[in-house]
């Protein structure tokens, strides 16, 4: 962990800080919007705006309808009710490789690096408008050498980034976890995103590839993109996000800062658990604590 | 509980004997039925068409100058049976091959007197027109068409029940299946050639059937499961199983149509215009009573609640203590013989038996199948008397030789619309 | 048994236009199959409808022979559009189904009486070449060498046949190699994450099975160039002959079908010569009649396709890594 902490942005809501609170400059908005499956609704939210070019955690506890929310804002589902606009844009109808073209790009919580793929054409693949990509312009060659070969550049910068250049040859099916998901990250760059979706980056990562994640997030920042991420790992987001929203039961139960949504007692309750700097073993009396007082 | 190691060895012997035994016992069943007089350079030949229409599974003889010789027309509509020699022959259609209700009135009848020319071939044709249907009503019409279409509905239902829980329990489509269907029938056949009693033939036939499915079992897809080989390849594997199989009737049973003995009994004619032979309230009456059984022993025996939960979640089923593979060996076997036993019903149906028939049924039953809902049984059944019905009836308006196109396009369109079928659970998605 | 014979006669075939019309099926299922994942079991179905496209036109309307060729390659285009419109959102198995299906429905209406008049029903169609045969550049005469010794007509259908496959096939390796068939291959795998990306996968998808079904077409042109057009060919066991060459020769390769296609019609001649001939000599396969030895390569061929998928999935030119069954 750098020893200075990330440059926190600030003064990103107007208003109080509650759930649907209106944001300075948001980049994405959604109201009414609803989605039941059978007789179990989903996600029901009222108002939410995400703050451009800011890092948005989102959390809550498992089943609160985080990633299906995540899937409506992305086109990969459909909402029962409501609309979303992202830049202005109204989303409805829209499917998900359409949204994607208007500047939006998703990570999957269960990584998907193409297998098939070298980690090379994994990322020549990210890069948008290719001629090459039409069916006739595909057959000419001499129409789209020029740009394979500047996306490769631009690829290969990337791939430098992430510490991946040396595998670039390779199938993608022989990197290690970690290196997938650096793959995937890396990928979704390439589509010069202004909005980047991140479904539960730091699932299943050993704590050293955290860091280094957790750094190309705030790059992310610094060049100037938006991102939204759902996660789990506390310290994270208290380490990087500047604005948190709590989900819950398909609800929006809280928003602020990190840690101001962190002292709410409804978020405590439903989420984080009221002993949440203690350790488990202390709370549940197996362990002896001195007198000097908690672990940390 | 695991089967104790003997206990296993001894159910493989048992499958690789069986197989074994089906190997050598149906070599000398040799080809009565390959294509007739192929080793004479002369030859009768001809066309059986009813209303224009070719009309499969007639049986032909041809009988003169010391040989007789007999075939069965094809779904063509076209026979050929070579002779020794030329000169004056006797061609006799054999009436009780016909549809019901339909005999040659013809001049002659069904005997015509042929004689060769100055080739080797002479050409005589049965074209049986309207003269010899009695006038039914549109009404009377389509009762006779449902009660058949609920006689082929219900051996259709056993064909497919079985095909419903394999799926549900292994998530294999079986595309073999309805080889297990021509299995039961060619078995049957087998049976018949030894002169024994029929019923005993059909009895023991079903039995072999479900042998079959416990051999596939032991030999290949509880092996191939183990393995972990994903559904799409063993799905292509059921395909070439089904491939091989349909071969392998071909190499006993040869190129044409055979026939089971008929049982006997008369012909019933009810309400009016509808004629129902004993041979049909029979397959009626052991279809019913073959499918309440099925039904009890899945609603009601240990196996069959084991089944069902398989079905439904499989991880569950076997965390609460249940012997999957040895549920899913029963269901192999069941399936099987089930099939086996809507084989036989259907030969007489058709009737006839034919190596490829199981290639036309497959479809059929794919239909019934994805119709009821992929993996429930009942839905399977249903679906069955569904398409069945639906394919007799729809002879009323569309030419019988595309009477299948109807159940096709209801197979295309409950994918697209809703792919879990009638009864089938909605899959959750995510 | 008269070796020699029945070497020529397995030689020959590699040049039979049945061989090609096969090659070129398989490339077709290799689009659709090997490169972007259709469970296409419907491609007797495309050849049906080039072979029929084909005959009806020059028959009933009395186009010249390209405009025959045309004809079949807009109307594979046609099905491919009204077959994919609704299906190709359909997982794996449910549209190998509805593809086995559709392909059912083709072959049962050009066998009905119904359309008696067009297709011919159950007798096919026949006496079709003459416009063809008409553009034959080649001299009377008889060419060639050991067995592959034809006429002037014969080596025109070969020929083109040959040219037909060789566009094809660069058409294919073109299409592998570009950007287009960069995404094929990561839809194939996993296609959210590359709607994720941006791209239209359905909108590929479709290029592909039209793509692949104009392949298969056109091998149904080519197989009934020569010959017939002939109902009972187009069955359900034509498919899977073609994706038993497919998957041997190498599905997500270019190459492997051409070799897959070749390498199974060299055997069926092969067996097709020696299995009668070694029935009659006797030996292991004295008891059986000659047709029983003919049926017997058939079930040789469901044996071969169930151990390939069991055991070498990549087939021969295939790449293990480069998995053949994403699961």
């Amino acid at each position: 962990m750098s020893n200075s902490e990330p440059d926190k942005a600030t003064g990103l809501h107007s208003g109080d800080a509650k759930p649907g609170v209106a944001k300075v400059d948001p980049i994405l908005k959604a109201s009414n919007v609803t989605r039941k499956f059978g007789g179990l609704t989903a996600v029901n939210v009222e108002h939410v705006e995400i703050p451009r070019g800011a890092i948005t955690a989102l959390i809550g506890p498992n089943g609160a309808g985080k990633t299906t929310f995540f899937n409506l804002l992305t086109g990969f589902d459909s909402p029962d009710s409501g609309t979303m606009e992202f830049n202005g844009k109204s989303l409805s109808g829209m499917r998900s490789h359409q949204i994607a073209k208007l500047g939006q790009v998703r990570t999957f919580q269960l990584t998907k690096a193409l297998s098939l793929l070298t980690v090379l054409e994994n990322m020549k693949l990210g890069a948008t408008d290719q001629a090459g990509e039409k069916i006739l312009g595909s057959l000419i060659p001499q129409i789209w050498r020029k740009q394979e070969a500047e996306i490769e550049k631009r690829a290969g910068e990337l791939l430098e980034r992430f510490k991946l250049y040396e595998k670039r040859d390779d199938f993608a099916a022989s990197l290690s976890g970690g290196q997938r998901k650096l793959l995937e990250m890396a990928r979704a760059l390439m589509t010069n995103p202004t909005l980047v979706m991140l479904d539960e980056p730091m699932a299943g990562v050993n704590p050293a590839l955290t860091e280094s994640l957790l750094e190309h997030v705030l790059d992310l920042k610094k060049e100037g993109m938006t991102v939204l991420f759902v996660e789990h790992d506390m310290h994270m987001v208290r380490h990087i996000a500047d604005w948190v929203i709590v989900m819950a039961e398909g609800e929006i139960v809280a928003e602020g800062p990190p840690d101001q949504v962190m002292k709410e007692q409804a978020v405590i309750d439903a989420y984080l658990g009221s002993h949440q700097e203690t350790d488990l073993g202390v709370v549940t009396g197996r362990i002896e604590v001195s007198d000097d007082g908690e672990d940390k | 509980m695991q089967l104790s190691k003997t206990r296993k060895r001894a159910v493989s012997v048992i499958a690789a004997s069986f197989a074994a035994i089906m190997l050598l016992l149906a070599l000398p069943v040799s080809a009565t039925a390959d294509e007739v007089g192929t080793e004479f350079d002369d030859k009768i030949f001809g066309n059986v068409k009813l209303d224009g229409e070719s009309l499969g599974g007639v049986e032909i003889t041809v009988s003169g100058n010391g040989y007789e010789a007999s075939t069965v027309t094809g779904a063509d509509g076209r026979w050929s049976i070579g002779v020794p020699e030329r000169g004056q022959y006797e061609v006799i259609l054999n009436e009780e091959t016909l549809p019901e209700g339909i005999a040659v009135v013809e001049d002659g009848g069904p005997i015509k007197q042929v004689e060769f020319g100055l080739t080797g071939t002479v050409v005589t044709n049965y074209f049986i027109g309207e003269g010899e249907r009695t006038a039914i009503g549109l009404w009377p019409q389509f009762f006779t068409r449902l009660v058949y279409g609920i006689n082929f509905g219900l051996m259709l239902g056993l064909a497919s029940v079985g095909l419903s829980l394999v799926f549900g329990t292994t998530k294999l489509s079986n595309f073999a299946h309805a080889e297990m269907v021509t299995f039961g029938a060619v078995i049957a056949l087998f049976f018949a050639s030894l002169d024994i009693n029929p019923f005993l033939g059909i009895i023991l036939a079903v039995i072999a059937s479900g042998l079959a499915g416990l051999t596939q079992d032991v030999i290949l897809w509880r092996p191939l499961r183990r393995k972990g080989i994903g559904i799409v390849q063993l799905m292509i594997v059921s395909i070439g199983l089904a491939l091989t199989l349909r071969y392998v009737y071909q190499f006993f049973i040869g190129g044409s149509t055979s026939q089971l003995p008929p049982l006997g009994g008369e012909s019933f004619k009810l309400f009016g215009s509808l004629t129902l032979s004993t041979t049909d309230i029979a397959s009626m009456v052991i279809s019913i009573i073959v499918l309440i059984a099925f039904a009890l022993w899945l609603t009601l025996t240990k196996t069959g609640k084991a089944t069902r939960a398989i079905s439904d979640n499989s991880d569950l089923a076997a965390a609460s203590g249940i012997d999957v593979d040895r549920v899913i060996r029963y269901v192999w076997i069941t399936a099987s013989a089930l099939a086996g036993l809507g084989g036989i019903l259907w030969a007489y149906f058709r009737p006839g038996i034919k190596w490829d028939m199981g290639e036309k049924i497959l479809l059929l039953i794919f239909a019934a199948v994805v119709l009821g809902g992929l993996g429930t049984a009942f839905g399977a059944l249903i679906g069955a008397l569904i398409v069945g019905i639906m394919v007799e009836t729809s002879t009323m308006i569309l030419a019988p030789d595309i009477k299948y196109v109807g159940a096709l396009i209801v197979l295309i369109g409950v994918l697209l619309v809703k792919p879990t079928g009638l009864l089938g659970t909605k899959e959750r998605i995510g | 048994m008269d070796w020699i014979q029945i070497l020529s006669n397995t030689v020959e075939s590699i040049l039979s236009p049945v061989t090609f019309a096969f090659v070129l099926a398989s490339l077709g299922l290799a689009m659709h199959f090997g490169f972007a994942g259709l469970l296409n079991f419907g491609i007797a179905g495309f050849m049906a409808i080039g072979a029929y496209g084909y005959a009806i036109s020059v028959l009933r309307f009395d186009l010249p022979w390209w405009g025959g060729m045309l004809v079949s390659i807009v109307a594979a285009i046609a099905f491919a559009i009204l077959l994919g419109a609704p299906t190709l959102r359909l997982r794996g198995d449910y549209l190998a189904i509805v593809t086995i299906a559709a392909a059912e429905i083709a072959r049962l209406l050009f066998l009905t009486n119904t359309f008696d008049d067009f297709t011919g029903s159950a007798s096919g169609l026949f006496g079709y070449h003459d416009s063809f045969r008409a553009a034959n550049p080649i001299p009377e005469g008889t060419y060639g060498f050991g067995p592959f010794t034809y006429s002037e007509t014969d080596w025109w259908v070969r020929i083109f046949g040959l040219a037909v496959l060789a566009v094809v096939i660069w058409l294919l390796w073109a299409l592998s190699r570009s950007p287009w068939g960069r995404v094929i291959k990561g839809i194939r795998e996993d296609e959210d994450a590359v709607r994720a990306l941006g791209k239209n996968v359905f909108a590929y998808k479709m290029q592909a099975l039209i793509i692949g079904g104009v392949f298969g077409a056109m091998g149904g042109v080519i197989y009934a160039l020569p010959s017939a057009v002939n109902p009972t060919v187009y069955v359900t066991s034509l498919t899977f002959f073609i994706w038993t060459a497919l998957l041997l020769g190498g599905a997500a390769t270019v190459f492997g079908p051409v070799l897959g296609s070749i390498i199974f019609w060299v055997l069926q001649a092969f067996l097709t010569n020696v299995l009668p001939a070694l029935a009659q000599e006797g030996g292991i396969l004295e008891s059986l009649t000659s047709q029983q030895a003919s049926t017997l390569r058939f079930i040789l061929v469901g044996i071969g396709l169930m151990l390939i998928v069991i055991y070498r999935p990549q087939g021969i030119a295939g790449d293990k890594r480069e998995l053949t069954f994403v699961k």
